[in-house]
């Protein structure tokens, strides 16, 4: 799968209290998270940010709390992926289950400023920036985890096990 | 070849004679752990592809502990699913309101996590019960859910970085201190993906309050898990509580580290940690003019029995500056009621301070002491991100309990040593 879009660069250590704010915590609906999605960081992505776009960040990206609100803003913002130095090791499973597509590479978020246009091939990690013609490629995503998300995220593979 | 605790533990409960870092295994778990926040999605993932049982009523457990009481009528609405969610599936292991307490205080008081045991939880803070020799983690709803239906789930194997302390701590300096000075040298995520192996002579002496801020914090660092190996103190905790047998493990002598890191105690004095991370710690004796307008002593890190009376006895015969809020925070019933029972409450109420109900509350930015702009909090809780207790142009201080309730009387952040008290 391909994803096209604008690139919305963040820093280093964005937690998960700073992409969704904790008094949402009481909305459980993607559409009602998302319009609060990185809010406090950054107000206009919360009112800009177009499906297929592309979230940009530095090192360990989603750290903090466990709460799946996060990740499912994003998701529910209609983000592409999200292209980060490293995650947190939460973020990063809860990513994966509930199928949104992240991608590591250090080259590619030293690469991008915010408001390139960049084209990501998913399955193969390529990440294009049309903006200044450069490719970085991201980190293999392991074998596992491609079977989750080939699956459709973890509760598709668990139904399928449970079929089995 | 030899194993960590942590890789012993996992083996067990893969059913395997060893496991070694960054091997995938299937894991039972021994305990899976909700509150009224992600518990809430987890439900809705087991109704949408039409599971009707979790694998065990007596292995999940779920506490309605951050928007209570009802924060709102949102929340109110959450806590009704999650209660329903509860009741329909008979689970032995139901808290809230008159029995409830902060989870993971709630879990290790009552016995319902033991030691050796594998848990996940729907609270990033999980990794908590590594204080008493535990492996547990935090995981989002989905795994919830799914490790609620299946009672396994699957594991990266983490590398383990082990943290050797040696030396006496100094006066006014705990767990809390030992776990934000680590942080703030080895950074957020300076243990990511790892499990944290805290160890030394300093740590045969911790007292176990002292080891719960600090496995409580792991996650502070980015780690997967935060552990103790168990000893003489884990058992005189435990025994009397624990619902289940358990099991003492330990590391080989021969375990292999990713990293070892050796840190001498005498010289650290108590911590402060500045907004807006947790690595950002300076020596109390560093922080400067820094005036407060609220003071918050309590929750999962330090509302123990142990943290109250060290708060209390600062702030005995002492009021409240002026300028200052102070609430308190007792991590569950049974510590509100000892709290009672030892004349602690009357030391709080004598010297100014509102007593809340067990509740994660403000730690998180939900209800009972939010920020307004441009306001500051000293508290004891582990996280100071931006926004964290309220407006996002307001801020959050952490430390320990004696350092928060000094500073609660001197109207800015400083040590009960200028109030003239010794250890």
């Amino acid at each position: 799968m391909i994803c096209k879009g604008r690139a919305w660069k963040f820093g280093k250590d964005i937690n998960t209290d700073v992409i969704l704010p904790t008094k949402y915590m009481n909305l459980r609906e993607s559409k009602e998270l998302a319009k609060h999605c990185l809010e406090n960081q950054n107000p206009q992505f919360a009112k800009e940010a177009k499906e297929g776009d592309i979230i940009v960040a530095d090192k360990n990206f989603g750290c903090g709390s466990s709460r799946e609100h996060a990740p499912i803003s994003i998701k529910g913002k209609g983000i592409g992926c999200v292209i980060a130095r490293s995650f947190a090791r939460i973020f990063y499973r809860s990513a994966f289950n509930i199928g949104l597509p992240i991608l590591e590479s250090g080259a590619a978020v030293d690469g991008i400023e915010d408001g390139h246009e960049l084209e990501v091939d998913l399955a193969t990690g390529e990440i294009k920036n049309r903006t200044t013609g450069e490719s970085f490629n991201a980190t293999p995503i392991p074998a596992f985890m491609q079977e989750i998300i080939d699956d459709g995220g973890l509760m598709g593979h668990i139904k399928k096990k449970l079929k089995t | 070849m030899g194993m960590t605790i942590t890789e012993k533990i996992l083996a067990r409960g893969a059913g395997l004679k060893e496991v070694e870092p960054g091997q995938l295994i299937n894991a039972k778990l021994d305990l899976i752990m909700g509150n009224d926040i992600t518990t809430a999605l987890a439900a809705e993932e087991l109704e949408k592809i039409g599971i009707k049982k979790v694998f065990n009523k007596d292995r999940v457990v779920v506490v309605l502990d951050h928007f209570t009481p009802n924060k709102d009528v949102d929340s109110a609405e959450q806590c009704k699913i999650v209660r329903q969610f509860a009741r329909e599936q008979g689970l032995s292991e139901f808290y809230e309101a008159g029995n409830v307490g902060i989870e993971h205080l709630v879990l290790l008081e009552n016995g319902i996590v033991v030691p050796g045991d594998i848990v996940v939880g729907g609270d990033s803070h999980t990794c908590m019960y590594g204080a008493i020799g535990a492996f547990s983690t935090g995981v989002g709803s989905t795994d919830m859910a799914a490790a609620m239906i299946t009672g396994e789930l699957w594991f990266k194997v983490p590398e383990t970085m082990k943290f050797v302390y040696t030396g006496k701590l100094q006066p006014w300096v705990g767990g809390k201190d030992l776990i934000l000075y680590t942080i703030g040298q080895i950074g957020v995520d300076g243990a990511l993906y790892m499990a944290m192996e805290f160890t030394g002579d300093t740590i045969d002496s911790l007292p176990m309050q002292g080891r719960f801020s600090m496995a409580n914090m792991a996650i502070e660092a980015g780690a997967k898990s935060g552990i103790f190996a168990p000893d003489k103190t884990t058992e005189q905790y435990v025994k009397g509580r624990a619902k289940r047998k358990y099991e003492f493990y330990a590391s080989d002598a021969d375990a292999q580290y990713k990293e070892v890191v050796e840190i001498d105690v005498c010289g650290i004095e108590p911590q402060v940690a500045f907004p807006s991370l947790p690595s950002n710690t300076r020596n109390i004796s560093e922080v400067g003019d820094v005036p407060i307008d609220q003071c918050a002593i309590g929750f999962c890190t330090n509302g123990t029995i142990e943290d109250l009376r060290e708060a209390a006895s600062v702030l005995k015969g002492r009021r409240v500056h002026s300028n200052v809020r102070l609430l308190i925070f007792p991590g569950t019933q049974e510590i509100y009621r000892q709290a009672m029972k030892e004349g602690l409450l009357e030391v709080f109420l004598d010297s100014g301070g509102v007593i809340s109900c067990p509740t994660c509350g403000p730690c998180l930015g939900g209800h009972m002491g939010l920020l307004a702009k441009g306001e500051r909090a000293i508290a004891t809780s582990n996280r100071n991100f931006v926004g964290r207790m309220g407006h996002p142009e307001s801020e959050v201080y952490l430390s320990n309990p004696a350092i928060a309730a000094a500073s609660a009387v001197l109207g800015r952040i400083g040590s009960p040593v200028e109030l003239g008290l010794k250890a």
